[in-house]
Protein backbone atom coordinates (compact mmCIF):
# COMPACT_ATOMS: atom_id res chain seq x y z
CA UNK A 1 0.00 0.00 0.00
CA UNK A 2 1.30 3.47 -0.85
CA UNK A 3 2.13 5.69 2.04
CA UNK A 4 0.26 8.98 2.22
CA UNK A 5 3.43 10.96 1.49
CA UNK A 6 3.99 8.96 -1.70
CA UNK A 7 0.83 10.44 -3.17
CA UNK A 8 1.48 13.41 -5.44
CA UNK A 9 0.71 16.79 -3.98
CA UNK A 10 -1.50 18.69 -6.38
CA UNK A 11 -2.24 22.38 -5.83
CA UNK A 12 -5.49 23.40 -7.50
CA UNK A 13 -5.87 27.15 -7.91
CA UNK A 14 -9.62 27.56 -8.32
CA UNK A 15 -11.46 30.67 -9.41
CA UNK A 16 -14.19 31.52 -6.92
CA UNK A 17 -16.73 32.19 -9.66
CA UNK A 18 -16.53 28.75 -11.27
CA UNK A 19 -14.27 25.87 -10.29
CA UNK A 20 -14.27 26.64 -6.58
CA UNK A 21 -18.05 26.37 -6.67
CA UNK A 22 -17.72 23.26 -8.83
CA UNK A 23 -15.43 21.71 -6.22
CA UNK A 24 -17.96 22.65 -3.55
CA UNK A 25 -20.76 21.14 -5.61
CA UNK A 26 -18.68 17.96 -6.01
CA UNK A 27 -18.68 17.73 -2.21
CA UNK A 28 -22.45 18.25 -2.02
CA UNK A 29 -22.93 15.59 -4.69
CA UNK A 30 -20.72 13.19 -2.70
CA UNK A 31 -18.32 12.85 -5.63
CA UNK A 32 -15.04 11.43 -4.41
CA UNK A 33 -11.62 12.78 -5.22
CA UNK A 34 -8.35 12.11 -3.42
CA UNK A 35 -7.43 14.18 -0.37
CA UNK A 36 -3.98 15.04 -1.69
CA UNK A 37 -5.39 17.94 -3.69
CA UNK A 38 -4.95 21.34 -2.06
CA UNK A 39 -7.58 23.76 -3.29
CA UNK A 40 -6.60 27.43 -3.18
CA UNK A 41 -9.47 29.81 -3.81
CA UNK A 42 -8.57 32.78 -5.99
CA UNK A 43 -10.72 35.80 -6.84
CA UNK A 44 -9.99 35.11 -10.53
CA UNK A 45 -7.32 33.03 -12.26
CA UNK A 46 -6.09 36.35 -13.67
CA UNK A 47 -4.82 37.08 -10.16
CA UNK A 48 -2.34 34.21 -10.45
CA UNK A 49 1.19 35.14 -11.39
CA UNK A 50 3.97 32.99 -12.80
CA UNK A 51 5.98 33.43 -9.61
CA UNK A 52 3.15 31.85 -7.56
CA UNK A 53 3.46 28.70 -9.63
CA UNK A 54 7.25 28.69 -9.53
CA UNK A 55 7.24 29.15 -5.75
CA UNK A 56 4.78 26.28 -5.33
CA UNK A 57 7.07 23.97 -7.31
CA UNK A 58 10.12 25.23 -5.45
CA UNK A 59 8.45 24.42 -2.15
CA UNK A 60 7.62 20.86 -3.11
CA UNK A 61 4.37 20.75 -5.08
CA UNK A 62 4.26 17.86 -7.58
CA UNK A 63 1.76 19.52 -9.84
CA UNK A 64 -0.52 22.52 -10.30
CA UNK A 65 -4.00 22.67 -11.72
CA UNK A 66 -5.25 26.13 -12.65
CA UNK A 67 -9.02 26.03 -12.93
CA UNK A 68 -10.69 29.04 -14.47
CA UNK A 69 -13.99 29.92 -16.07
CA UNK A 70 -14.96 28.84 -19.55
CA UNK A 71 -13.35 31.04 -22.20
CA UNK A 72 -15.59 34.01 -22.75
CA UNK A 73 -17.19 33.53 -19.33
CA UNK A 74 -14.68 35.26 -17.06
CA UNK A 75 -16.29 37.53 -14.46
CA UNK A 76 -13.49 40.00 -15.16
CA UNK A 77 -13.67 39.55 -18.94
CA UNK A 78 -10.21 38.18 -19.64
CA UNK A 79 -8.65 36.91 -16.39
CA UNK A 80 -8.78 33.29 -17.52
CA UNK A 81 -7.12 34.21 -20.81
CA UNK A 82 -4.30 35.93 -18.92
CA UNK A 83 -3.92 32.84 -16.76
CA UNK A 84 -3.72 30.65 -19.86
CA UNK A 85 -0.75 32.68 -21.12
CA UNK A 86 0.93 32.58 -17.72
CA UNK A 87 0.54 28.82 -17.43
CA UNK A 88 2.19 28.52 -20.85
CA UNK A 89 5.00 30.83 -19.76
CA UNK A 90 5.49 28.80 -16.57
CA UNK A 91 5.83 25.68 -18.67
CA UNK A 92 8.70 27.32 -20.57
CA UNK A 93 10.52 28.07 -17.30
CA UNK A 94 9.87 24.57 -15.94
CA UNK A 95 11.29 22.95 -19.07
CA UNK A 96 14.35 25.19 -19.01
CA UNK A 97 14.91 24.51 -15.32
CA UNK A 98 14.58 20.76 -15.83
CA UNK A 99 11.08 19.94 -14.57
CA UNK A 100 8.40 18.40 -16.77
CA UNK A 101 6.07 20.98 -18.32
CA UNK A 102 3.11 18.61 -17.83
CA UNK A 103 3.25 19.30 -14.10
CA UNK A 104 1.11 22.39 -14.64
CA UNK A 105 -2.16 22.50 -16.53
CA UNK A 106 -4.98 24.96 -17.10
CA UNK A 107 -8.59 23.81 -17.29
CA UNK A 108 -11.80 25.75 -17.95
CA UNK A 109 -15.02 24.73 -16.28
CA UNK A 110 -18.24 26.33 -15.08
CA UNK A 111 -19.65 26.36 -11.56
CA UNK A 112 -22.11 23.60 -12.48
CA UNK A 113 -19.47 21.19 -13.74
CA UNK A 114 -18.71 19.24 -10.59
CA UNK A 115 -18.22 15.94 -12.42
CA UNK A 116 -15.76 17.35 -14.99
CA UNK A 117 -13.84 19.00 -12.13
CA UNK A 118 -13.45 15.67 -10.37
CA UNK A 119 -12.49 13.99 -13.64
CA UNK A 120 -9.82 16.63 -14.32
CA UNK A 121 -8.39 16.14 -10.83
CA UNK A 122 -8.18 12.38 -11.35
CA UNK A 123 -6.64 12.92 -14.79
CA UNK A 124 -4.01 15.29 -13.44
CA UNK A 125 -3.16 13.00 -10.53
CA UNK A 126 -2.72 10.13 -12.98
CA UNK A 127 -0.30 12.28 -15.00
CA UNK A 128 1.63 13.16 -11.84
CA UNK A 129 1.79 9.52 -10.70
CA UNK A 130 3.13 8.63 -14.09
CA UNK A 131 5.78 11.37 -13.90
CA UNK A 132 6.71 10.38 -10.35
CA UNK A 133 7.34 12.74 -7.45
CA UNK A 134 8.92 16.11 -8.13
CA UNK A 135 12.69 15.53 -8.35
CA UNK A 136 13.12 18.54 -6.08
CA UNK A 137 11.74 16.45 -3.22
CA UNK A 138 14.24 13.67 -3.84
CA UNK A 139 17.20 16.02 -4.03
CA UNK A 140 16.69 17.84 -0.79
CA UNK A 141 13.68 16.58 1.06
CA UNK A 142 14.41 18.49 4.25
CA UNK A 143 14.40 21.83 2.44
CA UNK A 144 12.01 21.27 -0.43
CA UNK A 145 9.10 19.46 1.20
CA UNK A 146 7.83 22.53 2.95
CA UNK A 147 4.28 21.79 1.92
CA UNK A 148 3.28 18.50 3.52
CA UNK A 149 0.29 16.33 2.85
CA UNK B 1 12.26 53.10 -23.09
CA UNK B 2 15.03 50.55 -23.35
CA UNK B 3 13.60 47.19 -24.34
CA UNK B 4 15.29 43.96 -23.32
CA UNK B 5 14.45 40.29 -23.28
CA UNK B 6 15.32 37.47 -20.99
CA UNK B 7 18.11 34.97 -21.35
CA UNK B 8 17.14 31.32 -20.94
CA UNK B 9 17.77 29.51 -17.66
CA UNK B 10 20.45 27.22 -19.19
CA UNK B 11 22.25 30.38 -20.41
CA UNK B 12 22.11 31.87 -16.91
CA UNK B 13 23.40 28.63 -15.39
CA UNK B 14 26.30 28.72 -17.83
CA UNK B 15 27.07 32.39 -17.04
CA UNK B 16 27.04 31.67 -13.28
CA UNK B 17 29.31 28.63 -13.54
CA UNK B 18 31.46 28.25 -10.44
CA UNK B 19 29.59 30.76 -8.27
CA UNK B 20 27.56 29.81 -5.21
CA UNK B 21 26.10 33.07 -3.90
CA UNK B 22 24.27 35.15 -6.45
CA UNK B 23 22.38 38.41 -6.15
CA UNK B 24 19.75 38.68 -8.86
CA UNK B 25 19.22 42.41 -9.14
CA UNK B 26 16.21 43.81 -10.95
CA UNK B 27 15.65 47.34 -12.20
CA UNK B 28 12.42 49.24 -11.63
CA UNK B 29 12.55 51.40 -14.72
CA UNK B 30 12.54 50.46 -18.44
CA UNK B 31 12.99 46.70 -18.06
CA UNK B 32 10.11 46.58 -15.60
CA UNK B 33 7.82 48.18 -18.17
CA UNK B 34 8.93 45.79 -20.91
CA UNK B 35 8.39 42.84 -18.56
CA UNK B 36 11.98 41.64 -18.69
CA UNK B 37 13.77 42.63 -15.49
CA UNK B 38 11.42 44.05 -12.85
CA UNK B 39 10.58 42.71 -9.41
CA UNK B 40 8.24 40.10 -10.84
CA UNK B 41 10.74 38.84 -13.38
CA UNK B 42 13.39 38.66 -10.69
CA UNK B 43 11.07 36.44 -8.62
CA UNK B 44 10.34 34.17 -11.58
CA UNK B 45 13.91 33.88 -12.82
CA UNK B 46 15.35 33.44 -9.33
CA UNK B 47 12.87 30.69 -8.60
CA UNK B 48 13.62 28.94 -11.90
CA UNK B 49 17.36 29.32 -11.28
CA UNK B 50 17.08 27.80 -7.81
CA UNK B 51 15.09 24.87 -9.19
CA UNK B 52 17.59 24.37 -12.02
CA UNK B 53 20.50 24.62 -9.61
CA UNK B 54 19.03 21.99 -7.29
CA UNK B 55 18.25 19.62 -10.14
CA UNK B 56 21.81 19.99 -11.45
CA UNK B 57 23.36 19.72 -7.94
CA UNK B 58 25.01 23.12 -8.32
CA UNK B 59 24.00 24.47 -4.93
CA UNK B 60 23.60 28.10 -6.04
CA UNK B 61 21.94 30.40 -3.48
CA UNK B 62 20.03 33.21 -5.19
CA UNK B 63 19.08 36.38 -3.35
CA UNK B 64 16.48 38.66 -4.92
CA UNK B 65 16.43 42.43 -4.94
CA UNK B 66 15.05 45.12 -7.22
CA UNK B 67 16.13 48.74 -7.09
CA UNK B 68 14.45 51.74 -8.64
CA UNK B 69 17.11 52.32 -11.29
CA UNK B 70 20.38 50.51 -11.98
CA UNK B 71 21.93 53.27 -14.06
CA UNK B 72 21.94 55.80 -11.23
CA UNK B 73 24.38 55.81 -8.33
CA UNK B 74 21.84 57.05 -5.80
CA UNK B 75 19.75 53.95 -6.34
CA UNK B 76 22.71 51.58 -6.73
CA UNK B 77 23.84 52.54 -3.23
CA UNK B 78 20.65 51.01 -1.86
CA UNK B 79 21.83 47.62 -3.10
CA UNK B 80 25.29 47.94 -1.52
CA UNK B 81 24.70 45.55 1.39
CA UNK B 82 23.16 42.89 -0.81
CA UNK B 83 25.95 43.22 -3.37
CA UNK B 84 28.63 42.97 -0.68
CA UNK B 85 27.23 39.81 0.89
CA UNK B 86 27.07 37.94 -2.44
CA UNK B 87 29.84 36.62 -4.68
CA UNK B 88 28.39 37.83 -7.93
CA UNK B 89 25.64 40.08 -9.26
CA UNK B 90 23.34 38.87 -12.01
CA UNK B 91 21.75 42.06 -13.27
CA UNK B 92 18.33 42.03 -14.86
CA UNK B 93 18.90 45.63 -15.94
CA UNK B 94 19.85 46.87 -19.38
CA UNK B 95 23.45 47.03 -20.57
CA UNK B 96 23.85 50.47 -19.00
CA UNK B 97 22.72 49.14 -15.62
CA UNK B 98 25.13 46.21 -15.76
CA UNK B 99 28.04 48.51 -16.53
CA UNK B 100 27.07 51.08 -13.91
CA UNK B 101 27.16 48.31 -11.30
CA UNK B 102 30.41 46.83 -12.61
CA UNK B 103 32.14 50.21 -12.44
CA UNK B 104 31.27 50.56 -8.76
CA UNK B 105 31.99 47.11 -7.31
CA UNK B 106 35.05 44.88 -7.44
CA UNK B 107 33.15 41.72 -8.09
CA UNK B 108 31.69 40.06 -11.16
CA UNK B 109 28.53 41.65 -12.54
CA UNK B 110 26.83 39.63 -15.26
CA UNK B 111 24.05 40.52 -17.67
CA UNK B 112 20.94 38.43 -17.16
CA UNK B 113 19.11 40.05 -20.07
CA UNK B 114 19.77 40.74 -23.71
CA UNK B 115 19.28 44.48 -24.22
CA UNK B 116 17.51 44.87 -27.53
CA UNK B 117 16.59 48.44 -28.50
CA UNK B 118 14.98 51.79 -27.69
CA UNK B 119 11.32 51.34 -28.43
CA UNK B 120 7.72 51.49 -27.34
CA UNK B 121 4.89 49.14 -26.51
CA UNK B 122 3.14 49.19 -29.87
CA UNK B 123 0.28 46.93 -28.88
CA UNK B 124 -0.28 44.49 -26.09
CA UNK B 125 2.73 42.15 -25.79
CA UNK B 126 4.50 43.74 -28.78
CA UNK B 127 7.43 46.13 -28.45
CA UNK B 128 8.90 47.78 -31.51
CA UNK B 129 12.11 49.69 -32.13
CA UNK B 130 11.67 53.42 -32.73
CA UNK B 131 15.10 54.98 -32.24
CA UNK B 132 18.69 53.89 -32.78
CA UNK B 133 20.09 56.95 -30.96
CA UNK B 134 21.94 58.13 -34.08
CA UNK B 135 22.86 61.41 -32.41
CA UNK B 136 21.33 63.75 -34.98
CA UNK B 137 17.55 63.63 -34.89
CA UNK B 138 15.78 64.35 -38.18
CA UNK B 139 12.27 63.36 -37.15
CA UNK B 140 10.92 66.82 -37.98
CA UNK B 141 11.67 66.16 -41.64
CA UNK B 142 9.73 62.93 -41.76
CA UNK B 143 6.48 63.61 -39.91
CA UNK B 144 7.75 61.99 -36.74
CA UNK B 145 8.56 58.64 -38.35
CA UNK B 146 12.24 57.72 -38.27
CA UNK B 147 13.60 56.29 -41.52
CA UNK B 148 17.01 55.72 -39.91
CA UNK B 149 15.44 53.24 -37.50
CA UNK B 150 12.38 51.95 -39.24
CA UNK B 151 13.52 51.71 -42.87
CA UNK B 152 15.53 48.51 -43.26
CA UNK B 153 17.87 50.39 -45.64
CA UNK B 154 18.05 53.51 -43.41
CA UNK B 155 17.19 55.65 -46.45
CA UNK B 156 16.99 59.39 -45.88
CA UNK B 157 15.66 59.89 -49.41
CA UNK B 158 13.19 57.11 -49.95
CA UNK B 159 11.30 55.07 -50.78
CA UNK B 160 13.53 52.39 -52.24
CA UNK B 161 10.78 51.13 -54.56
CA UNK B 162 10.96 47.58 -53.29
CA UNK B 163 7.97 47.63 -50.94
CA UNK B 164 5.00 45.39 -51.70
CA UNK B 165 1.67 46.95 -50.86
CA UNK B 166 2.66 48.69 -47.63
CA UNK B 167 5.12 46.02 -46.48
CA UNK B 168 8.90 46.29 -46.30
CA UNK B 169 10.66 44.05 -48.81
CA UNK B 170 13.34 43.14 -46.28
CA UNK B 171 10.91 42.26 -43.50
CA UNK B 172 7.43 41.43 -44.70
CA UNK B 173 6.06 41.47 -41.16
CA UNK B 174 6.90 45.17 -40.82
CA UNK B 175 5.36 48.15 -42.63
CA UNK B 176 7.42 50.16 -45.12
CA UNK B 177 8.63 53.20 -43.16
CA UNK B 178 8.52 55.34 -46.27
CA UNK B 179 4.90 54.44 -46.92
CA UNK B 180 4.17 55.56 -43.35
CA UNK B 181 6.19 58.76 -43.81
CA UNK B 182 4.35 59.63 -47.02
CA UNK B 183 0.92 59.01 -45.49
CA UNK B 184 1.79 60.94 -42.36
CA UNK B 185 3.19 63.98 -44.20
CA UNK B 186 0.14 63.94 -46.49
CA UNK B 187 -2.20 63.85 -43.47
CA UNK B 188 -0.50 66.82 -41.80
CA UNK B 189 -0.12 68.78 -45.04
CA UNK B 190 3.67 68.72 -45.13
CA UNK B 191 4.31 66.69 -48.28
CA UNK B 192 6.52 69.54 -49.54
CA UNK B 193 9.21 68.35 -47.17
CA UNK B 194 9.86 65.39 -49.47
CA UNK B 195 10.76 67.71 -52.38
CA UNK B 196 14.16 68.56 -50.98
CA UNK B 197 17.00 66.05 -51.12
CA UNK B 198 18.45 65.38 -47.68
CA UNK B 199 22.22 65.54 -47.42
CA UNK B 200 24.13 62.55 -46.04
CA UNK B 201 24.00 62.31 -42.27
CA UNK B 202 26.96 62.92 -40.00
CA UNK B 203 27.41 59.45 -38.58
CA UNK B 204 30.22 60.65 -36.29
CA UNK B 205 27.47 61.53 -33.83
CA UNK B 206 26.43 57.92 -33.82
CA UNK B 207 28.18 54.88 -32.35
CA UNK B 208 30.57 54.79 -35.34
CA UNK B 209 32.59 57.57 -33.75
CA UNK B 210 33.21 55.54 -30.58
CA UNK B 211 31.18 55.55 -27.38
CA UNK B 212 29.57 58.93 -26.83
CA UNK B 213 29.87 61.40 -23.99
CA UNK B 214 27.75 64.46 -23.27
CA UNK B 215 29.20 67.10 -20.97
CA UNK B 216 27.08 69.94 -19.66
CA UNK B 217 29.47 72.66 -18.47
CA UNK B 218 26.58 74.61 -16.90
CA UNK B 219 25.93 71.73 -14.51
CA UNK B 220 29.53 71.33 -13.45
CA UNK B 221 30.59 72.59 -10.04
Amino acid sequence: MRKENDEPLLIAFCCQYCSYSAADLAGSMRLQYPPNVRIVRTPCTGRLEVEFFMKAFEKGADGILVAGCLEGGCHFTEGNLLAKGRVGYTRTFLSEAGLEAERIRMINISAAQARPFVDYVHEMLAVLKNLGPSPLKRINSSKSAEIRI
Amino acid sequence: MIVAQRKSIPELIDILKGHKKVLMLGCGTCVTVCLAGGEREVAINASALRIASRLRHLDIAVEELTIERQCDNIFIEKAADAINRNEVVLSLGCGAGVQALAERYDKPVYAGLDTAFIGILEERATWTEKCIACGQCMLHEYGGICPVTRCAKHMLNGPCGGSREDRCEVREDRPCAWQLIYQRLKNIGELDRLKSIKAPKNWNNSIHGGSRVIIREDHKI
